[in-house]
């Protein structure tokens, strides 16, 4: 048995109509803006099971719109983001398929980046307004975006997540999950942690002086009520 | 904390609370943040189901899909010009459910109360009654927290997702909540108050979730607005003194086990009901083209 907040019961306060294929969406896009940055010329979505089925009548090609200009699931301007995009001369493109073993409400989005570079970040609408980011750039990941989330690259060596932890712990920050991955032993690695408290610039300046580390980025959620 | 109606009751009973004083308590403790500032947060979503509730009975929207609009304004006129036979109070009530839903499916702001789909229903009966009973904003966020207690019963011991129990679990929720929130707001006892979230899921137990297209349009709007009146009537029906002879816990059990034996075409999923039929199949190819 679950427990649910008051305002699990009574919100999110959203844009409609749907809390798994527009809100979750919004979401779903704004988090991988965080993870890409918001330094991108293109997006192509790939859309997967219900979201391809049922994108254009949810909404949820402009909640995803939506989320990568960095609005959050509440903001009005949502259903406008198609042509805000176009504004700003972001080329947008939907392309429904099949992603193989997914959650159906699934996403992979592909962030073109101005220096040339390519970022993906796939993830899942799963129900309530609530997601979860399964991949980044073919790691494997899981966190909600939720909490305020370290995500590092790193060499796959002895004593990393020690040294990430003591930076951590020093500036008096909570890990509530951490998750472990690496591509080929010794060579690249990542790791996910999820905390209880804001992880600001500094902390991450800390991060990045630590030699093996080759990059830390962090998602500071900014919504509260989804 | 309470896990369902029967703790919740015992609580009451002991201490001489009212129900949204139980609620927002183990909230605060829960969230550990204090009463004001929870107070204040749910006023944020007062405003913004305010605002959904009142927008369409005056502008003309039309949803995405272009099959709903303009109900809830029609209700409205209705109401205010013609000799209705449900009464003002009904009538009102249904066109503010209309009205929130038609925001909702043209993508403007509700508050998934519980979800968006059902997003009418709670709105509705509490901006209702609180004009009858000459109800304040501060009570009205009380009705509101009542509401949620009772809808954190109904998802922790069965569910409020039309994919897993049908609109039963949906509207039958937000009618629940509803009906245990005003009858509260009316001076009722906590016993009343969950008599009558009992008879609002009784009375729609079975429900199931067909949209058209997989829309939150067809029939999603008129839901609300039938929900909305059984919330209103399940509500005189336990001020009244009426009983649920199954108690409320039962109900919300039943309602989760006929969720269960719902097949997946039934649930969510636009492949049975409403759906399948020759019309809805037909409006499905044309919006999804």
């Amino acid at each position: 048995m679950k427990n649910y907040s008051t305002f699990d019961i009574l919100g999110p306060i959203m844009i409609g109509p749907s809390s798994s294929h527009t809100a979750g969406a919004a979401r779903l896009g704004k988090v991988a803006m965080e993870i890409a940055g918001n330094d991108f010329e293109a997006v192509t979505f790939y859309l997967h099971g219900s979201f391809a089925k049922t994108y254009k009548g949810h909404g949820t090609d402009r909640a995803l719109v939506a989320g990568i200009l960095g609005m959050e699931p509440y903001d009005e301007r949502l259903k406008n983001s198609l042509n805000i995009a176009k504004e700003k001369g972001i080329k947008i493109k939907f392309v429904e398929t099949d992603l193989g073993y997914e959650h159906p409400n699934t996403v992979k989005i592909v962030f073109y980046m101005k220096d040339g570079k390519k970022v993906n970040v796939t993830g899942s609408s799963i129900g309530g307004g609530s997601i979860v980011i399964t991949n980044i750039n073919g790691y494997n990941v899981e966190f909600s975006g939720m909490y305020p989330t370290l995500i590092i690259k790193h060499i796959d060596k002895k004593g990393i997540i020690s040294k990430v932890t003591t930076v951590l712990a020093k500036h008096d920050i909570n890990i509530a999950t951490m998750k472990v991955n690496r591509k080929i032993k010794g060579k690249e690695a990542s790791m996910i942690i999820e905390t209880d408290h804001e992880i600001n610039s500094t902390v991450i300046e800390e991060l990045q002086n630590i030699k093996e580390i080759t990059n830390a980025k962090a998602i500071n959620p900014t919504t509260k009520r989804c | 904390m309470f896990n369902t109606g029967k703790e919740l009751l015992k609580i009451a009973n002991e201490k001489g609370l009212k129900l949204w004083e139980i609620v927002l308590e183990n909230e605060a403790q829960v969230s550990e943040i204090d009463k004001k500032e929870l107070r204040n947060k749910m006023k944020e979503n007062l405003v913004v189901m305010k605002e959904a509730s009142t927008r369409s009975l005056e502008n003309d929207i039309k949803s995405i899909s272009g099959l709903i609009g303009g109900d809830a304004k029609k209700v409205e006129n209705y109401r205010k010009n013609k000799k209705t036979l449900c009464g003002d109070v009904i009538n009102k009530a249904m066109a503010r459910a209309l009205s929130c839903s038609e925001v909702n499916a043209a993508m403007g702001k509700i508050v998934a109360a519980p979800t968006a789909g059902s997003c009418g229903i709670i709105p509705s009966v509490i901006f209702t009654a609180a004009e009858i009973l000459n109800a304040n904003e501060e009570d009205i966020i009380n009705a509101l927290f009542t509401a949620a207690g009772i809808g954190q019963i109904i998802a922790k011991n069965a569910t409020i997702s039309g994919a897993e129990g049908g609109c039963q679990a949906e509207c039958g929720a937000a009618s629940a909540m509803a009906a245990a929130a005003v009858v509260e707001m009316a001076g009722g006892t906590p016993e009343m108050s969950l008599h009558a979230a009992a008879i609002a899921i009784k009375n729609i137990l079975g429900l199931v979730c067909d949209p058209i297209a997989g829309l939150v349009e067809v029939p999603c709007a008129l839901r609300n607005a039938s929900g909305a009146t059984n919330a209103l009537i399940s509500a005189d029906l336990a001020l009244a003194g009426v009983k649920s002879i199954i108690p409320f816990d039962e109900v919300v059990e039943a309602m989760y086990n006929v969720g269960r034996a719902l097949p997946v075409e039934l649930r969510e999923t636009a492949l049975g009901g409403l759906a399948a039929t020759p019309t809805g199949k037909k409006l499905m190819k044309e919006i999804l083209k």
